[in-house]
């Protein structure tokens, strides 16, 4: 079982948290990594920004530039996360696009993330059907490859993704870009329960939550949840990253 | 059924090239366009109505024009116009813009949605919705909309509704984008119609085959008048469209040569230009895998071309596969030579290209310099250059 797959226990929901690397600085960046650890989150994701964010709202979008304009390269997120894996005892993922990957050499990136103690990807705009190169790789060097589905995804290609993801399946809650939402969609619940029929691995659910009630009501149905942009806005909001470590804390406890 | 007809392949490559690059929301989306695309194209009544509507509406086929003037003022080969301009809304982008619309229209869609670089394609979006009853929203970078402002009232005036984009560059590439993100929001009612032959399969197939009706005419009129086939085939490069559109119908023909001409802007040794062909890597951007200029870290790099319309990182897939199987030659002219080509034309034909197709007229007087006066030579003049009068004012001042 995979480090990720192992974080996945009965009766406890996983708490997935994503920031952008090097946003709004790379130091700031290993403070938060430590309040996400310590005020009980089961995963963090790491984004390694990337110029056009398409699946991305605003938030993020703002993020990933200004990191950029920080200088944030690959490189760096790489030795982020090495240095991360070594302190923190949690899995560690990267999300990005596919162009930064592909650009590196899909077999050198993915030795580079192995070796900097990194356990996944999430690459939100790598279809299933053009995965299949990047599967094998990831396969051998025991990584895993997280698909996301979508409320649009039809039957058939649940079925696919149940087939191929690894760790778990994404799921995108809502139909649109990322960012923090008032709502989430009614059909939140059927969607979670028809890809649970097709498939085994743990089901997470992002896009859109920003709140406990939220995560309460996401719980009853999924696996764990993965928020985003409103850590970000709360980072923004407040340097202390005092109410980053209320709000993860009040996830914490709406999840059990 | 010619080799390039079959390509793209059943998963959407010309070669390495192509794909499906997209988030998995807009997949079911294009597996749905796919087939709607396919049922229409085999359907007599859709055929029959673009056809008719491409005489009436449109004012097709446009001229294939003997630039005598100009040849006679290089002296050499024979110079033929391919006159899109002369298309309704002033470029060749309307062709593509009425097919999508009828197939918008035949799904069901009600709300069309699409990007603009030099506001061209916008233009012809919104005349097709108007005339179709759709509803129509732009998005449009805000650089382009302060350097193409009559196309922007244009699109107003057609009942288009045109969004500004302030991300990144404030370009095409951002303006695309936009509307992928838009379409991720509204997947299920809206339409996302594509300007160029780039983005995620089936859209370079689908823009493809609309824009081939500029090759398919160009060959019959130049079999007509002058009982033989071209020697060159020259068109501008941003996304690739008006090129395809021309070279498309004539891949078989070997004896037929192509080349495409890239904005070098301010020249290829500086980070301003838009030659991806010429410079760029291989990457992935805007769901398709084409060259691309892009830095060391795999991030899509600004771009700079005095002509909005060239002024993109990437390129549609299939010139990339022309590019590597040597099937077309790509070259690049600069700012300041499409500024010289704009006024060639304008001066010896009493034609005002745009400083799109205004790249390429540069570049045919040079080549055409060098060749013997039995040659011919066709290029697309893919659009008029009213839109662009503000930045060759800017450009030349009062000493024009």
């Amino acid at each position: 079982m995979s480090r990720i797959a192992s974080v996945f226990k009965p009766g406890h929901k996983a708490l997935i948290a994503y920031l952008t690397v090097g946003y709004p600085d790379i130091e700031t960046t290993y403070k938060v990594a430590s309040v996400l650890a310590d005020s009980g989150c089961d995963i963090i994701e790491l984004g390694i920004p990337f110029s056009d964010p398409l699946a991305d709202g605003v938030t993020i979008q703002r993020a990933s530039y200004q990191a950029l304009k920080q200088g944030t390269s690959r490189q760096t997120c790489l030795e982020v996360a090495g240095k991360l894996s070594q302190k923190l005892t949690m899995p560690l993922v990267f999300m990005t696009y596919y162009n930064p990957v592909f650009s590196f050499g899909l077999e050198a990136f993915c030795r580079a993330v192995a070796g900097a103690g990194v356990d996944g990807l999430i690459i939100p705009d790598l279809p299933v059907e053009e995965g299949s190169e990047l599967e094998a790789i990831t396969r051998k060097l025991n990584l895993d490859l997280i698909y996301l589905l979508a409320p649009t995804s039809t039957g058939e290609r649940v079925s696919i993704v149940a087939e191929k993801s690894g760790g778990f399946i994404y799921l995108v809650s809502l139909t649109g870009v990322t960012g923090a939402r008032k709502t989430l969609p009614a059909e939140l619940e059927e969607f979670v329960r028809r890809v649970r029929k097709k498939a085994t691995q743990p089901l997470c659910v992002g896009f859109g939550i920003a709140n406990a009630e939220q995560a309460r009501r996401v719980a009853k149905v999924a696996d764990g949840i993965i928020v985003g942009s409103r850590l970000i806005q709360l980072i923004e909001e407040d340097g202390t990253l005092s109410s980053l470590k209320t709000f993860i804390s009040s996830l914490r406890v709406a999840l059990g | 059924m010619t080799a390039s007809r079959r390509l793209p392949d059943g998963r959407g490559y010309f070669g390495q090239f192509g794909g499906m690059f997209v988030p998995e929301t807009l997949m079911p989306a294009l597996k749905e366009l796919e087939l709607a695309y396919a049922k229409a194209q085999a359907d007599p009544d859709f055929q029959q109505q673009f056809q008719h509507l491409c005489r009436h509406y449109i004012g097709r086929p446009t001229p294939l024009y003997a630039a005598k003037q100009l040849s006679a003022k290089i002296g050499a080969a024979t110079i033929l116009l391919k006159r899109e301009d002369l298309a309704h809304t002033g470029a060749h982008k309307i062709n593509n813009a009425l097919g999508q619309g009828l197939l918008a229209k035949r799904m069901g869609k009600k709300r069309v949605i699409a990007e603009t670089g030099a506001g061209q394609h916008g233009v012809a979006v919104a005349a097709v919705c108007a005339m179709l009853g759709l509803k129509c929203i732009i998005y449009m970078g805000e650089e382009d909309i302060k350097r193409q402002s009559p196309n922007v009232f244009r699109i107003k005036l057609l009942g288009g509704e045109v969004r500004p984009v302030s991300s990144g560059s404030r370009t095409l590439k951002d303006a695309i984008n936009e509307t992928i993100r838009d379409w991720v929001s509204n997947v299920n009612d809206s339409y996302y119609l594509l300007g160029s032959v780039v983005g995620p399969y089936p859209y370079p197939m689908i823009v493809r085959n609309f824009q081939s009706i500029i090759g398919q005419e160009t060959k019959e009129q130049i079999l007509a008048t002058y009982q033989r086939l071209p020697d060159y085939l020259i068109a501008c490069v941003g996304g690739g469209s008006n090129a395809i559109g021309l070279f498309h119908p004539f891949f078989s023909q070997k004896s037929v040569k192509f080349i495409g001409v890239e904005a070098a802007g301010k020249g290829l040794a500086t980070d301003k230009h838009a030659a991806s062909l010429a410079v760029g890597k291989v990457g992935v951007l805007h769901g398709t895998k084409s060259y691309l200029l892009q830095d060391d870290n795999g991030q899509i790099m600004p771009t700079h071309s005095i002509a909005p319309g060239l002024d993109y990182p990437g390129v549609g897939p299939e010139h990339s596969y022309y590019k590597e199987t040597g099937r077309a030659t790509y070259v690049a002219v600069s700012d300041t030579q499409a500024l010289e080509g704009f006024k060639l034309l304008s001066h010896t034909e009493g034609i005002i290209p745009a400083l799109e197709p205004a790249h390429a007229i540069y570049y045919t007087a040079e080549l055409a310099a060098g060749l013997p006066s039995d040659k011919l030579i066709v290029v697309n003049l893919s659009g008029r250059g009213d839109k662009d009068l503000d930045i060759v004012y800017q450009a030349e001042g009062r000493e024009l």
